[in-house]
């Protein structure tokens, strides 16, 4: 079994998605995945490319919800886009559980890495992964997953704005954001506090870093207005002759 | 437990690229600024160009995906001529000199007798400035790009009423606008500035509607979704005007500054000036000057234009302001919310509640710039004044055939609330705003077509009257799909779809070469996909020749056109080649300032294939044609298309690209050409951009400064301001045509069509499928989207797109699924009057209720696009294609009309009306139609059965410690 730091930092680099502007294109999940084939975990190797259930490694995925109100009439619900990936978490069952120590969280920062040296490809992390964020590569036989991009943000070959994960400079709605989680006063932590960032899946116990911004409210048939003033009495000859005054200079 | 880990070292800073190159994607028609990364040579990373003013260094799924576009094995590599019947897919590979030869001999025998013989028409085209001039110096009318069947009524219904039009024409003031309607946007048009916009508008608190059948994408994250019944948007957008109208909340001010809601309309019925509009001697139009009481310039400044009223002129003409011809209308109870909410399925309090919410932002959250301007008369103006509500449209509410007319509803929209290129509106992206409509008539008439000739001018155009139609003495159409003819008079993009069909039924006349680029004509790019591929292989009778006698076909990848074609000539993959995205053909502006781009290669070319503009420009060349030939005979542009976009002249002064000119390099939009214009060009991460200083930014229309510059770079021809156009005169030209006046006229079969059709103010009417084929029999719409991560790419064999997309289903709502006793999954099959399909169900609450919809070309053919046979795209996916007919149902007398909208031509794609059935638990669990298997051409490299894309990389990387690399 592998332990997690003893003094975990203060730092936790995460990602925050705002699931109110994510349009679902799969920008991040296509940009992650040509950053990432040629990065540390080279190549997220695709099987069966041109054949029959394509099937790849891909470290982050994109799935689309729908929620349904029948009482409220039969196109009544809400469709919510969700991005997925490793959500870095502070006690995270997929690093205590590997047998090698391949599976590990980063002292440093709170990244969840593997080291691929030391994978076995049991797959014990993925199945003790609830979020499933864990990517078995078959044709390695080692497991992968999200390094947070730990190749980009430190990467001094970038200028310092270019420091951030590949599906967050990517993403064309700006649904997504990076930062230090631990720190409270963090653009991404004051965002979470405005917007009630929400943990996926608490119930988990697994307490992710990532965090996930809702959906705001949505109006409807049912929303209050002030409605136009309209005189019943009014016909098109009177609305005609009260407008025949109406004169703008060109 | 083990001991406290300590963790591994790991290379913070690796180097990420040897190289960064430039340029400009291509993955869809969004064309953002891309860096592409290279290691080695090879593709290492493509992201955004944070400089691009389309993108600002965002980048979407398909362009992160064009990696796997430059590695897909479905690649050609040579020049192929058929050798067994075509369709079969049977070629032998030959030189690009045999080839060219083939070509040329071909066209030029065409050009020496009848230039009309070669039909020329490009599909996802993005250079054509060049293909439609190519065509008028070959002599013939017949081309034009894909708009026709994409979204012409939205350009056409923009130029005519506002000189503009959305996307590549103008855009919703991201930054300012307070209340936002999108209509009838899936996914598409465009892409990365519609998100990165959609986020600016709720970071700001903005609202957001979408107005949609379906909700996906961008209408999943609206605050509110309109699931509106297909085909009725006009409807709705009149009852919105019904109600604003009715509470006198329309932006009289504007109207009487800006457009043509003052002009005096003649009212003569069954006279032939009845409908125009009365002009002095000068020609101006009238108006009746409520100051003076008396008829008076409308375009004189200081005019005072009343709104209603009839009056009569001093030679006795009944005439009334065009304002209350349009008041009129729309203040008719059939347009009261109670009265549409049954057709549009949207519930009439929804009506009621957003017609009050755009009053309520349009007139009491209005926003003042302290920006000053000067107006078309030289006025001083010390600030710019919005309403900020803004709207944006796309193919949802075009690809109908009432769309044209729609999409003038909505423009009218626009006027009312006086938001057209004003803070928080709609903005204008130069060179628009353009005169109404636009000075470019199309070139074709009798005497214009001639061998051995330039056409006279281009195929494509504007016509004002019936005057400027295309046809014969005899009345029947000059060109083969019939564009300019009565059947679709403003059809300014042509009509694409029909091209096949009319040169099968040799209808007007039969064509000798169809020469297409990028166009998937055999499969989801046309109505009736397999009529098309019948169409294309049926022969004469009696004879070996076939109706349609020979096909040219270029393509970069072997798609499903490619078996049908006589003659491939292979295209390369836009990361091979040069490109010029020009302010000349379809512009990437910004409301800013008019920008534009060109594409270099970054990636060295290692197959024997070349770019297409390169062959056109030799194909020129060899067939001596006037602009590509010098005197004494030789290539004009020697060097190919690099050469023609920077020293070709359109007009003095005026090129491909307006960056750069000059022969110092100092003189933009107009100037000589720079023979260095392309380094400039490279030298500027491949895009030029002008910042126009703050006090052109709105009020184009209007603008003196914006004006003078236009005319000064080139935009426009003169700097008058554009006068918006709520009434529409050349369509009430064409109205009195079909009334009987007037030297050209239609034929009695169109009179009536044209009659209806062409009124000068928007009107709503069911779309013609729907209004010929059974309600009870078909019962449903049926929809396509293109998927937000395959929109617009031409990209069925993307190994890692299909990851994401590899089959399509139905999407049927719940509620209705239910009562057909449909479940998830279970097998059914669509009918149309025209055809059936069979697929997979998927239940879906957020569509309308009498709606049916699919992602759009998921399905492959087997064998190609050098895929497996037994794919999903080939197995379980299915096109709705198959279901639509390119002809209307008969009328009276026999005549089929095209499946368009009667003005303009434009594909009628969503008009579709099905029916759905529960497949039987016997039938095949697969999709259909199937068709026969192609075998891909053995140019084609082997397809890997395991892609490890970027463990090169790696291994590099790594080499100095593991010579062994890090995977197998």
């Amino acid at each position: 079994m592998t332990a997690l730091p003893s003094q975990p930092s203060t730092k936790k680099l995460g990602l925050v998605i705002d699931l109110d502007t994510c349009v679902g294109c799969h920008a991040c999940a296509v940009s992650c995945k040509e950053w990432n084939t040629g990065g540390p975990a080279a190549p997220l190797t695709d099987l069966n490319p041109y054949g029959k259930d394509p099937d790849g490694v891909w470290f982050n995925r994109i799935h689309t919800y729908e929620v349904s109100q029948p009482e409220l009439g039969p196109t009544a619900g809400q469709t919510v886009h969700l991005p997925r990936s490793c959500l870095h978490c502070e006690s995270p069952d997929c690093v205590t559980v590997c047998p090698t120590g391949a599976s590990y969280k980063r002292a440093e920062d709170g990244i969840v890495l593997i080291d691929e040296d030391k994978c076995i490809g049991c797959k014990l992390c993925s199945w003790a992964c609830g979020y499933g964020a864990r990517e078995y590569d078959q044709d390695a036989g080692v497991m992968k997953k999200c390094t947070l991009c730990v190749d980009r943000i430190y990467n001094e070959n970038l200028k310092e704005e270019e420091r951030q994960p590949s599906c967050v400079s990517t993403c064309p709605a700006g649904a997504r954001h990076f930062g230090d989680l631990g720190d409270e006063n963090s653009d991404v932590s004051k965002l979470v506090a405005e917007r009630n960032g929400f943990d996926l899946m608490p119930e988990l116990g697994y307490k992710p870093t990532n965090k996930y911004l809702p959906p705001r409210p949505k109006s409807g048939p049912t929303s209050s207005y002030r409605p136009l003033t309209i005189d019943k009495q009014e016909t098109v000859d009177s609305r005609f002759l009260k407008w025949v005054d109406r004169l703008f200079s060109r | 437990m083990s001991s406290q880990p300590v963790d591994p070292v790991i290379d913070r800073s690796p180097s990420i690229s040897d190289e960064v190159k430039f340029t400009t994607c291509y993955m869809c028609a969004c064309r953002c600024g891309i860096k592409v990364h290279l290691k080695d040579g090879e593709l290492r990373y493509i992201e955004g160009n944070p400089d691009h003013p389309t993108n600002k260094g965002v980048l979407c799924g398909k362009g992160s995906a064009g990696i796997m576009k430059q590695h897909s094995p479905a690649k050609l590599s040579q020049p192929l001529l058929r050798v067994g019947e075509r369709g079969k897919g049977e070629f032998k590979e030959i030189s690009w000199d045999e080839a060219m030869q083939i070509a040329t001999d071909r066209l030029g025998k065409i050009r020496e007798t009848d230039p009309k013989k070669l039909a020329f028409f490009t599909g996802r085209d993005q250079s054509q400035a060049l293909t439609g001039w190519w065509a008028t110096n070959f002599g013939t009318p017949n081309h034009a790009a894909h708009g026709g069947f994409c979204s012409v009524n939205m350009a056409a219904a923009g130029l005519y009423s506002i000189g503009g039009s959305f996307w590549e024409f103008g855009e919703p003031d991201w930054q300012l606008s307070k209340y936002f309607v999108m209509f009838g946007v899936a996914e598409d048009h465009d892409s990365n500035p519609i998100k990165a916009g959609l986020a600016t508008l709720k970071a700001n608190g903005a609202k957001f509607i979408s107005v949609n059948p379906i909700r996906t994408g961008y209408s999943a994250i609206a605050d509110e979704w309109v699931g509106i019944r297909p085909g009725t948007d006009g409807l709705f957008i009149f009852s919105l005007i019904h109600q604003l109208l009715k509470a006198d909340k329309v932006d009289f001010e504007y109207l009487a500054r800006y457009t043509n809601a003052g002009w005096l309309v003649i009212s003569n019925p069954g006279e032939a000036n009845d409908g125009l509009f009365a002009r002095d001697d000068e020609g101006n139009p009238l108006c009746w000057d409520g100051n003076t009481g008396q008829p008076g310039s409308a375009v004189a400044a200081g005019s005072q234009p009343t709104f209603t009223g009839q009056y009569a002129l001093a030679d006795g003409t009944d005439v009334e302001p065009a304002f209350a011809l349009m008041a009129r209308r729309y203040l008719n109870d059939d347009y009261a919310p109670e009265a549409v909410t049954d057709t549009t399925g949207i519930e009439a309090g929804t009506i009621h509640r957003i017609a009050s919410e755009l009053a309520e932002v349009a007139f009491e959250q209005e926003i003042t710039l302290d920006i000053p301007w000067t107006d078309w008369a030289g006025r001083e103006q010390a600030q710019m004044t919005g309403r900020p509500v803004a709207f944006h449209a796309m193919r949802g509410i075009s690809a109908h055939s009432n769309g044209f007319h729609t999409c003038r509803a909505l423009h009218l929209l626009q006027m009312l609330l006086g938001t057209i290129d004003v803070p928080g509106g709609f903005r204008y992206k130069p060179p628009f705003p353009k005169a109404i409509p636009p000075h470019q008539l199309p070139a074709g008439k009798p005497g214009q077509v001639k061998p051995n000739s330039p056409l006279g001018g281009p195929p494509l155009g504007f016509p004002t009257g019936p005057e400027d139609l295309l046809l014969e003495e005899d009345g029947t159409p000059v060109r083969i799909d019939k564009a300019y003819s009565w059947e679709a008079p403003i059809s300014a993009h042509g009509l694409m779809h029909m091209v096949i069909t009319n040169a099968w039924k040799a209808d007007p006349y039969p064509i000798d070469t169809l020469f297409l680029f990028m166009a998937n004509m055999s499969w989801n790019s046309s109505m009736n996909s397999a009529g098309m591929m019948e169409m294309l292989t049926d022969k004469k009778e009696n004879s070996d020749d076939y109706k349609i006698p020979f096909i040219i076909y270029s393509d970069a990848f072997f798609s499903e056109m490619v078996p049908f074609a006589d003659l491939i000539l292979p295209d390369t993959t836009y990361l091979e080649r040069f490109d010029a995205i020009s302010l000349l053909d379809r512009p990437i502006s910004s409301p800013e300032g008019p920008s534009d781009s060109i594409r270099q290669p970054v990636i060295e070319l290692t197959r024997n294939v070349r770019p297409f503009q390169d062959v056109l420009l030799d194909l020129g060349a060899r067939l001596k044609l006037p602009g590509m030939t010098n005197d004494d005979g030789t290539p004009k542009y020697p060097g190919g298309y690099p050469d023609y976009i920077a020293n070709h002249e359109r007009k003095p002064g005026i090129g491909t690209l307006a960056g750069w000119r000059g022969a110092n390099g100092d003189k933009h939009g107009n100037g000589e050409p720079n023979p260095n214009q392309l380094q400039a060009y490279i030298d500027n991460q491949c895009f030029w951009h002008e910042q126009m200083p703050e006090t052109m930014h709105y009020y184009k229309h209007s603008n003196q400064k914006y004006l003078d510059y236009a005319k000064e770079r080139g935009f426009i021809g003169s700097a008058d301001p554009v006068i918006l156009q709520i009434y529409s005169e050349p369509l009430q030209k064409f109205r009195l045509a079909a009334q009987g006046h007037g030297d050209q006229q239609p034929p009695e079969e169109h009179r009536e069509r044209v009659e209806t059709y062409f009124d000068p103010l928007p009107i709503w009417y069911p779309p013609f499928e729907e209004a010929a084929t059974d309600d009870q029999e078909f019962p449903m719409h049926a929809l396509t989207q293109r998927p937000m991560i395959m929109y617009h790419a031409w990209d069925s064999q993307n190994a890692w797109q299909r990851q994401i997309m590899g089959s399509n289903k139905l999407y049927i709502n719940r509620h209705t699924a239910a009562k057909l006793g449909i479940e998830d999954d279970d097998w059914i099959w669509v009918e149309s009057h025209h055809g059936k399909i069979k697929g997979q169900a998927r239940l879906q609450t957020g569509v309308n209720v009498d709606t049916v919809w699919t992602w759009n070309a998921i399905s492959n053919r087997a064998g190609t696009w050098n895929l497996d046979k037994d794919v999903a795209e080939v197995k379980k996916s299915f096109l709705l294609n198959h279901l639509i007919s390119e002809l209307l149902p008969e009328k009276e007398g026999g005549h089929r009309y095209s499946n368009s909208d009667p003005v303009t031509g434009q594909a009628a794609w969503y008009d579709l009306r099905v029916k759905i059935t529960k497949a039987g638990p016997h039938e095949a669990q697969e999709s259909y139609p199937q068709f026969d298997d192609l075998e891909p051409p053995q140019q084609l490299p082997k397809r890997p059965s395991i892609l490890r894309y970027g463990e090169i990389f790696r291994r590099k990387r790594s080499s100095k410690t593991d010579d062994s690399g890090a995977s197998q």
